[in-house]
Formats: C-alpha cells, sequence, structure tokens
C-alpha cells in the first residue's frame, strides 16, 4: 500500500498492539499534553465556584438547544449511522483519499504541503507569512493551530496572530487558555469579558458595559480594522472533500468568512482526519455538525474554496496537512475511531464530569470526553495517563456523539493500554497493580471469595450507629466524603445456605 | 421458570437484602430461584480500572457458573451491562474467541431484574406494597448500556401505598464510576453533591435504584450529611408487602 508522511498504513487485520511504535505528536511544542494530573486540576477548577456557575449555566443552555433541534429530525440516527460509517470508509482508505485531495487542490491552483508534527507545520506556516511579507496575520478560529501551538511559533519569528473568533478573541486578549472546544471562553462570563476587554484592547470605549451588543460592538470595531489590512490569513477546516479539493469552514460570526476572502494569502491548517471523500457527504455533515455544537438547524455561515479563482478571494492558496501523532491513531484499529471526531464538542456538553472541572483541567486544546481519548493517543498514553480515567463512564457522549464514537469504550481500552504498558516498563508493580491482582485471585475462587467476606466482616468493628466513618487507604477518599456501609453479619451466600440448602 | 441468581460481589458482600429481594419477588411470582454457590464477580471493577488479564478468570468464572441455566438475573444494571457488554469484547482482546463466542451466549441470557420482569415475564405488578416517599435514579449503566427504559418505574407504579416523586436531572450520572470514585474523588464528589441536592429537593424519604453501588455512592453521601434520606434497592421494595 502506498505511504503518506513516510508512515505505512496498516493493514485491516493488525491487532493493537502494533509492533513499530509509530511517532507521536512531539513534546516541547503545542497544547496537547497535561502537566498536571487530571485529578489535582479538577480539584482546583472544582474550588473557582465562579466558574462552576459559568459553566453549569453554559453547558445547560446548549444542551436544552441541541436536545431541541436533535428532536426535530425524525432520521437522526440514520444520519448518525451514515456519519459513522462514511468515517470509518475513510479512515479505512486515507491515504488514498488524501493523495486526491492534495491533487485536487493543486489542479486548482492551490498548494499542498504535508508536515509530520507540529514542529514541521510551525515551520511551514512561518515560512510561508515571511514569503508573503507579512508580519502579521489574522486567524479564524482553528483547533489545530491551537493544538500546534502556531501563534507561539509566529510569535518566535516575530509575526503578530491576532485571533478573530470573539471568544478566541478574548482567551488572547486574556493571555488565558481555551477552554472548550466550540466556545473557547465558556469559562467567562461577560462581566469578566468587559473587564479583560477594557484593560486589553486598547481601543475600547472606557464606557464599556457588560452588554452583549456592546461587548460585540467593541470587538467588531477592534476587528474591522485588522481584516482590512491582514495580508496574511490562517484557518483551520472542518471538512475537505477529496474528490474536489474544496476546504469548507462553519462559523457564526462571519469573522471567519472576512478572514477566508480579504486577506491576498489563506493558509489553511488541518488534520489529516478531517478529508471527506465526496461532495455529497456534506448532506450528512452540514446536517449533524451545527445541531451538534451549536444547537442550530444551520450555522450563519459556511464558507467553502476550491483552490484559486482568479481575481476574486486571496491569490496565494496553501494547505498544510498535520499529521502530529494522527497517524499512530490510525495504526491502533480500535483506537483508530476516535479519528472520526468532528469536533462539535456535544460530548462535552453533556458530560458531567467536564461540567464541574471545565476544559483547563484536561491540559490539552482537546479537553472534555473526546480530548480524553483524543490527546493521549495523539500524545502517546504515558503523557496524558490520568486522562482516560477522567469520566465515570456514564455514557452520555455515546449518546450525544454525531458520528457514534464509542467514547466510553475506547476510555476502558485505554485504560486497559495504559495499564499493560506500565506493566511491560515497569519491574515492580504499582500498589494499585497489586492490589487488583489480589482480587483477581481472590474472586476467581468461591472458596477464597468466601474466606475474604468473613474476613471483611471485621469491618463492622469500624462501625458505628451503622456506618463507617474513616475508612484506611485506598478508601480513605471514598469516606473524605462518604460513609461507608457496615458488613452485614450475614452474606448472601451464607444466608442462602442456612435457608435454602 | 427456573431462574438462576447471580447476586453479585457486592450484593452479597455489603447488601445482601437486594439478592434476597430478588429471590422473595421471583419466588412469589412462582418461579423457582437457584443460587449456583461456585458465582464470585463479573469482573466490571477489573475492566474499567484497564486490568483486563486480571478480569479474564472471573469472566471465564462466570460463564463456566452460568452455561449450564436458560435464564440468569442480577439486581445490577451496572453488573449485567458489563457481562452483556464487556465480556465478549475482553475475552476476545485477550486471544480467547471460545470463551468470548460462550460469553456471548451466556450473556444473552442474562438480564437485570427490571428487564427480567417486565420484558421477559411480562409482570408489572408484583403484588409489593410499600408505604414510603420515594425518588427513583435511573442508573447509567441501566439507562444507557442496557436501555432499561421505563421498565422499573412501571414496576414501581404498581406498588401499593407508594408515593413515587420525580427527580429532577435523574438522567444525570450520581459520580461512582466504580474506581472512578477513589481516583477522582474531588470530580466524583462534586457530582454527587448535585444529585443530593436534587433527592433532597423531592423530600422523599427513599431513594431507590437498580444498582447496589450507585446506592451506596448516594447513601454514603446521604448519610454523611445526616439527611434523613435513606437508600433501598429496587429489589426490596419490591420485595415489600
Amino acid at each position: 500500500m502506498t505511504t503518506f508522511l513516510g508512515m505505512p498504513i496498516p493493514a485491516r487485520g493488525d491487532d493493537p498492539p502494533y509492533p513499530t511504535p509509530m511517532p507521536t505528536a512531539p513534546r516541547g511544542v503545542g497544547h496537547l499534553r497535561q502537566t498536571t494530573p487530571f485529578p489535582q486540576a479538577a480539584r482546583k477548577a472544582l474550588a473557582d465556584t465562579q466558574l462552576r456557575r459559568n459553566l453549569a449555566k453554559a453547558t445547560g443552555t446548549i444542551r436544552a438547544k441541541r436536545a431541541a433541534v436533535v428532536s426535530e429530525l425524525p432520521d437522526w440516527e440514520q444520519l448518525r449511522a451514515a456519519g459513522q460509517a462514511i468515517k470509518a470508509r475513510t479512515m479505512a482508505n486515507l491515504a488514498d483519499y488524501l493523495e486526491q485531495l492534495e491533487a485536487a487542490v493543486t489542479a486548482r491552483g492551490g498548494t499542498v504541503h504535508w508536515a509530520r508534527d507540529a514542529n514541521e507545520a510551525n515551520q511551514i506556516v512561518t515560512r510561508l507569512v515571511q514569503d508573503a511579507g507579512a508580519d502579521e496575520v489574522v486567524k479564524v478560529k482553528s483547533l489545530a493551530t491551537d493544538e500546534i501551538g502556531l501563534n507561539d511559533a509566529l510569535a518566535g519569528a516575530g509575526i503578530t496572530a491576532h485571533e478573530t473568533d470573539l471568544a478566541e478573541l478574548i482567551v488572547q486578549l486574556g493571555h488565558d487558555r481555551p477552554s472548550h472546544i466550540l466556545v473557547p471562553a465558556i469559562h467567562r462570563n461577560r462581566a469578566e469579558i468587559r473587564d479583560i476587554f477594557l484593560r486589553e484592547m486598547g481601543d475600547a470605549d472606557p464606557g464599556l458595559t457588560d452588554d452583549p451588543p456592546a461587548l460585540t460592538e467593541a470587538a467588531r470595531r477592534h476587528l474591522r480594522r485588522l481584516f482590512l489590512s491582514a495580508k496574511v490569513a490562517v484557518s483551520g477546516a472542518n471538512f475537505a472533500v477529496a474528490e474536489t479539493g474544496t476546504l469548507c469552514v462553519l462559523e457564526s460570526e462571519g469573522n471567519g468568512r472576512m478572514c477566508l476572502t480579504l486577506p491576498d494569502t489563506l493558509i489553511t491548517v488541518m488534520g489529516i482526519e478531517k478529508v471527506i471523500p465526496a461532495w455529497t457527504d456534506f448532506g450528512v455533515f452540514l446536517q449533524l455538525l451545527p445541531r451538534s455544537s451549536t444547537g442550530e438547524r444551520m450555522n450563519p455561515y459556511t464558507s467553502m474554496w476550491t483552490g484559486v479563482t482568479p481575481g476574486d478571494g486571496p491569490q496565494s492558496v496553501h494547505l498544510v496537512l498535520l499529521d502530529n501523532g494522527r497517524t499512530a491513531a490510525l495504526a491502533d484499529r480500535t483506537g483508530r475511531e476516535v479519528l472520526h471526531c468532528i469536533r462539535c464538542s456535544a460530548c462535552m456538553n453533556v458530560c458531567p464530569v467536564y461540567e464541574r472541572t471545565g476544559g483547563h483541567a484536561y491540559g490539552s486544546v482537546y479537553p472534555g470526553p473526546i480530548g480524553a481519548v483524543l490527546s493521549p493517543q495523539l500524545t502517546g498514553i504515558e503523557d496524558n495517563a490520568s486522562l482516560p480515567f477522567a469520566s465515570s463512564l456514564c455514557g452520555a457522549c455515546y449518546d450525544a456523539c454525531p458520528v457514534k464514537i464509542n467514547i466510553p469504550d475506547l476510555l476502558v481500552y485505554l485504560r486497559a493500554r495504559h495499564v499493560e504498558e506500565t506493566q511491560r516498563a515497569r519491574r515492580l508493580p504499582s500498589s494499585e497493580a497489586v492490589t487488583m491482582a489480589a482480587a483477581s485471585w481472590v474472586m476467581a475462587s468461591p472458596r477464597r471469595f468466601g474466606a475474604a467476606q468473613r474476613a471483611g466482616r471485621a469491618g463492622r468493628l469500624l462501625g458505628r450507629d451503622g456506618k463507617i466513618g474513616a475508612l484506611p487507604p485506598p478508601l480513605a477518599a471514598w469516606t473524605r466524603a462518604r460513609d461507608a456501609p457496615v458488613p452485614p453479619g450475614q452474606t448472601f451466600r451464607e444466608w442462602w445456605k442456612a435457608e435454602r440448602s | 421458570m427456573r431462574i438462576a441468581l447471580f447476586a453479585t460481589c457486592l450484593a452479597d458482600t455489603l447488601f445482601p437484602a437486594a439478592a434476597r429481594g430478588t429471590v422473595t419477588v421471583l419466588e412469589r411470582l412462582g418461579h423457582v430461584v437457584v443460587f449456583p454457590a461456585e458465582q464470585t464477580c463479573c469482573g466490571q471493577m477489573h475492566v474499567n480500572t484497564g486490568y483486563q488479564a486480571e478480569a479474564l478468570p472471573l469472566i471465564r468464572r462466570y460463564v463456566d457458573t452460568f452455561e449450564p441455566f436458560e435464564l440468569i438475573v442480577a439486581p445490577s444494571g451496572s453488573c449485567v451491562g458489563s457481562i452483556r457488554h464487556q465480556h465478549a469484547m475482553v475475552a476476545r482482546r485477550k486471544g480467547d474467541e471460545r470463551l468470548a463466542a460462550r460469553a456471548e451466549a451466556v450473556a444473552a441470557r442474562t438480564y437485570e431484574l427490571s428487564q427480567l420482569l417486565v420484558d421477559v415475564l411480562g409482570v408489572e405488578d408484583v403484588g409489593a406494597h410499600y408505604p414510603h416517599r420515594v425518588t427513583y435514579h435511573p442508573t447509567c449503566h441501566s439507562l444507557r448500556l442496557l436501555r432499561v427504559g421505563e421498565a422499573p418505574l412501571r414496576l414501581l407504579s404498581h406498588v401499593s401505598g407508594i408515593e413515587l416523586v420525580p427527580l429532577a436531572d435523574a438522567e444525570v450520572c450520581c459520580g461512582f464510576g466504580g474506581t472512578f470514585a477513589v481516583k477522582n474523588a474531588d470530580v466524583s464528589t462534586a457530582m454527587l453533591a448535585d444529585k443530593m441536592r436534587n433527592v433532597l429537593a423531592t423530600s422523599a424519604e427513599v431513594c431507590t435504584a437498580g444498582d447496589s453501588s450507585c446506592l451506596m455512592h448516594i447513601g454514603g453521601g446521604l448519610s454523611r450529611l445526616r439527611t434523613g434520606v435513606r437508600t433501598v434497592h429496587l429489589a426490596e421494595i419490591l420485595a415489600s408487602r
């Protein structure tokens, strides 16, 4: 089979663990890795009462909107199945579709660049901006460029990147990090946004109120100047059609449309999994995506462009195809399902964990349930080892996913891979591994299990007034906030033996 | 009918009343309940914590123990969810295709209590009497892995004397999640706090569910705060008269 980016595509039937470790996203660049394990980062977030309120309000609103627009489509389940099938077929033939895309974009006057990882992509974009003679760029909201830390890389080369998506602008001006893939400033309320604008915008009216239309108008005035002067725009892409070479961005504000049409040079950075085979596939995804993400029947602005149109719009059009660990995910027959994601954010909006911790606790540009299965695969599990465990496996994400990614199963699978890789790498097992092995040994035999039940009855000594208020480690974390039950005087099997046999 | 009871390790050890209640209800309906003594645990905790190799002997034990039976019941949506959804998956991943096929066959005959009663046996009124104000928490795995739907509520609605009150945000997880409650104790507690707030808002005296594990979590929180609300397994309510 042909290769792309120098990587062999595994044949169907190859099972993990894949024999040759595939390159993952490099360290030291971009925003894919947690610096603090999730439980500790979450503890800090949980204590932020303003954040808790902002998140509960925002996710609650968007959940209700999504539920309303999904329920009005009688064929929603068929659409989900179609989306899943298209993505599965695309992943099974990804190299072919990418080469087809490259040929189509090139034939229409665009230039395609292949970036093995974040560093290569950053170098390519920096060089293209320099070649255009620009020292500033306007940006369409893009997760891929945030993933690779493009703004930092451009700044290192003396190029200023201006975020033009309102929420991304709030995050950028606040010297902050996005905490949601669709609503990056979901952790901020309007009073906080007003303060950021007054402090950082420079051209904001000192009498600015926290009225949303006033805030929007301030951003509009600030951005308009940039749109009219920028020579280079950088975008991501929601979809790229292999058969036509058409790139597509969905957005709400029209600021993206400004970036995509006004500057002379347009550079798009896109993860390789975003390709779809045919134009007709839009029929499925343009129904699934807006309803799942903003809870709208249709998003306000859908921009599509195919190479260069002489005399109209950007005359220098580039597509940077980004791997950055995606081929490593593709090589895993189970894990590759994560590449089906269309970045709608429905999973985080319904996730009870995300709703309480917010996105920063995940440490990656991709938070929430999908982030917990995507980030560890892009970086290698050990660099995001706590993320697959950041879920109660309640399954709400799976039900909400428009392309039916079985996130709970992927979480369980990545937990197993983490445990197995740790077991292989270490000579001394962790205390958890010892406990689990011991529990397995006990439970494998009804005789040992019965003996353990009788021994556990010693726990009755800890009981007071029918409950246990403090357990020893590792169960101490349980009794910090909850009582534990006192073991009963008779187990069920003892009762059965006494009464029925 | 002859029905084999999988008590689950948790109910067997800590909440025997849930397993006894299951026996009582099924016998009242004229069925013969058997308890194969070789049973231990479904292995869900191991699977969900990443220890699939360690789960394999438990899966094998479950299959060996229950293979001879035509109909199997457990008072837990979560354990049955694991049996239905994970046993064959783990066996297959660990390269034991034969065990996977056997596990699939046994899993197809294993039912959560409310599903067995309503969907298989076609019973909604089990002749119970329970004169208390009760709210029902639909546990995540009953709801989203097994799709038990309204079955538990239909059973409860036929209990005489019961005052059934709806729970706000009922379908949101209580935060238990097995070892999640210990590994991510703070997030788990935050989820529990919201669940308790909704339970308390019902002014119910009892919170019920089809899973001893979720009830242990919710009940542990309610007890710690001395709320005066207790948790009771669905099987115990259905067994009361």
